[in-house]
């Protein structure tokens, strides 16, 4: 059961999460991370971690988000891994605050 | 750099191996021995996560990749503070960082704890994963009842090991002993015991999920317990309260699924303590005491009401904390079971760092968080460490050359990295015969006969 990282993530790209993946799963580009679910062990460490719940278990996904499961999916593979916390995008604050965290 | 910069990292678990992947990724040079007491390396990933989950065992291959590095040496078979001692390690090495976990179990300090058929879920946990330590445990499964005190993930762990049947289990990495004996099992009733309610619960919901899809046995709920007091109500509603709201749904769903025809049961039982084990010379029976929430939403405790409520059960488990184990020569909380840090630094009693000790993991934090919390606390730990390298660095240090107790030939057998590669092989060999991922060694005298003595 994939775990899926969504909209949230864009504008802010916080990368709390990759220093909890026991795995090294997460991948980017410059708007925001992908998990890598051939990688992914489903522990969910990452799930809690992100300041703007941008993560979730494909069992609690709302059905909106649910195009994001092939979204990781294809994009995972291609990007560079991410396995240490960066700088958060410039306005990341702003934009968590404007989704309500 | 004249010389390398050596770390002894004591415990070879997840925490230990973030530790190494940081130090390593700060590109000083830093070189690791790394230190664990069975020939095994990997901690709990190998002796605690359930055989029947196998994908968090995957850690394990990023624990070898990080072992394949060049800077690092696997020292098993070697116990710190018995064959070599901290002041050893300390001289030897810039920086000692203790990544040894919490070995030891939180008691619940009642009448009859000690009773024959009364264990530590760590005890049962280690037997069916083929911990050395736990080889010979006798669990007595002629008994029909078990009550497990606790509802964290290991008591789940416990109720689903002894609620699953063979063909469930026989498949995984479970330990030989342990499967064959749970194949006589006859236990009918499982009685999972959480001193709060169902809102405070730290299960993850999906190991709660799982109880739903056992194959010969059903999750029971009693829908009483449901129905919660308005401060639990509104713990649910608080943003942190996700989790337990999940489970709740969960929960409903047990409560409202029909009774299958099944051969055990699984009840989840809420705002229950023990407070006393009877029998003459056994486990007979466990004395429970109903439990009520006071004080505010976020902050509500379980107060006895004095009503007590008596289970036959001639098997217990309790799950209710573990507490790291002291080691000679490095300061100690033994209140928390801990070893007392500031940002990963060992300190004394009076809050001054001890030069040169970390600590990361369990044994800093205590028992909390899963595998991959540990990543994160390592990092900040190997931060500090880092930083702290101008004052730590006065020359070169010897390492693990350093230490006369392994270089005399009367200490342990060193298990190195290669050696355990070649018990390793051996076990999934030995698995695959079976249709298991492997089977474990589960004696120290096993493992050390596969691995060839070097010419001295």
């Amino acid at each position: 059961m994939p775990t899926i990282v969504t909209a949230n993530c864009q504008r802010c790209r916080f990368t709390d999460c990759v220093t909890v993946c026991p795995v090294a799963c997460f991948h980017g580009d410059d708007e925001m991370l992908y998990i890598d679910n051939n990688v992914c062990i489903d522990c969910g460490a990452c799930v809690p971690i992100c300041p703007v719940k941008a993560i979730y278990e494909e069992a609690d996904l709302p059905a909106e988000l649910r195009s994001w499961i092939a979204i990781n999916a294809e994009r995972a593979p291609t990007l560079p891994n991410i396995t240490d916390k960066q700088e958060p995008l410039p306005g990341a604050e702003a934009r968590k605050a404007e989704l309500g965290f | 750099m004249s010389h390398p910069i050596r770390v002894a990292i004591v415990g070879s678990g997840p925490s230990g191996f973030y530790a190494a992947e940081g130090l390593f990724k700060a590109g000083r040079g830093v070189q690791v021995d790394m230190f664990e007491r069975l020939p095994a390396p990997y901690g709990l990933v190998r002796h605690g996560v359930a055989p029947d989950h196998a994908k968090l065992k995957e850690p394990m291959r990023v624990y070898e990749g990080i072992a394949r590095s060049p800077e690092f040496r696997f020292l098993g078979n070697v116990t710190v503070g018995r064959d070599v001692s901290v002041d050893d390690l300390r001289a030897a090495y810039h920086a000692v960082l203790f990544c040894c976990g919490a070995e030891s179990d939180r008691r619940l300090g009642i009448p009859g704890e000690d009773l024959p058929g009364s264990h530590t879920a760590t005890e049962f946990v280690g037997w069916y994963n083929g911990h050395p330590d736990y080889r010979d445990r006798q669990f007595d499964l002629g008994q029909e009842v078990a009550v497990i005190i606790g509802q964290g993930n290991v008591a789940i762990d416990v109720g689903r090991i002894l609620a699953k049947t063979v063909d469930e289990l026989k498949h995984t990495d479970i330990a030989e002993h342990a499967l064959e004996c749970l194949a006589q099992s006859r236990i009918r009733e499982i009685h999972l015991i959480g001193r709060r309610g169902p809102a405070q619960a730290k299960f993850t919901t999906k190991e709660f999920r799982e109880l739903g899809e056992l194959a010969d046995c059903d999750p029971v709920v009693d829908a009483a317990d449901l129905a919660l007091n308005p401060e639990s109500l509104a713990e649910l509603e608080d943003r942190s309260g996700s989790v337990a709201k999940k489970n709740l749904e969960v929960l409903k769903g047990f409560a409202a699924r029909p009774a299958r025809a099944v051969r055990r049961r699984l009840f989840l039982r809420f705002l229950l303590s023990p407070v006393e084990l009877e029998g003459d010379d056994r486990l007979q029976r466990v004395v429970l005491e109903r439990n009520r929430l006071e004080g505010a939403a976020g902050r509500q405790s379980a107060r006895g009401t004095g009503e007590r409520i008596t289970q036959a059960s001639g098997l217990l488990f309790r799950s209710i904390g573990y507490k790291g184990v002291a080691i000679p020569g490095v300061p100690f909380d033994a209140r928390q079971g801990i070893f007392p840090t500031r940002d990963g630094r060992i300190v004394d009693e009076t809050g001054a760092p001890v030069p040169g000790l970390y600590a990361s993991g369990w044994i800093k934090r205590g028992p909390t968080g899963i595998i991959g919390t540990n990543r994160a606390d390592s990092l900040a730990t190997v931060t500090s460490l880092l930083a702290d390298l101008g004052a730590l660095d006065a020359g070169p240090r010897p390492g693990a050359e350093g230490l006369a107790a392994l270089a005399s030939g009367r200490g342990p057998r060193v298990i190195g990295f290669e050696d355990w590669l070649v018990i390793d092989r051996a076990e999934v060999q030995r698995g695959a015969a079976k249709g298991k991922p492997r089977e474990k060694f589960t004696r120290v005298g096993e493992m050390l006969q596969l691995v060839p003595r070097p010419l001295r």
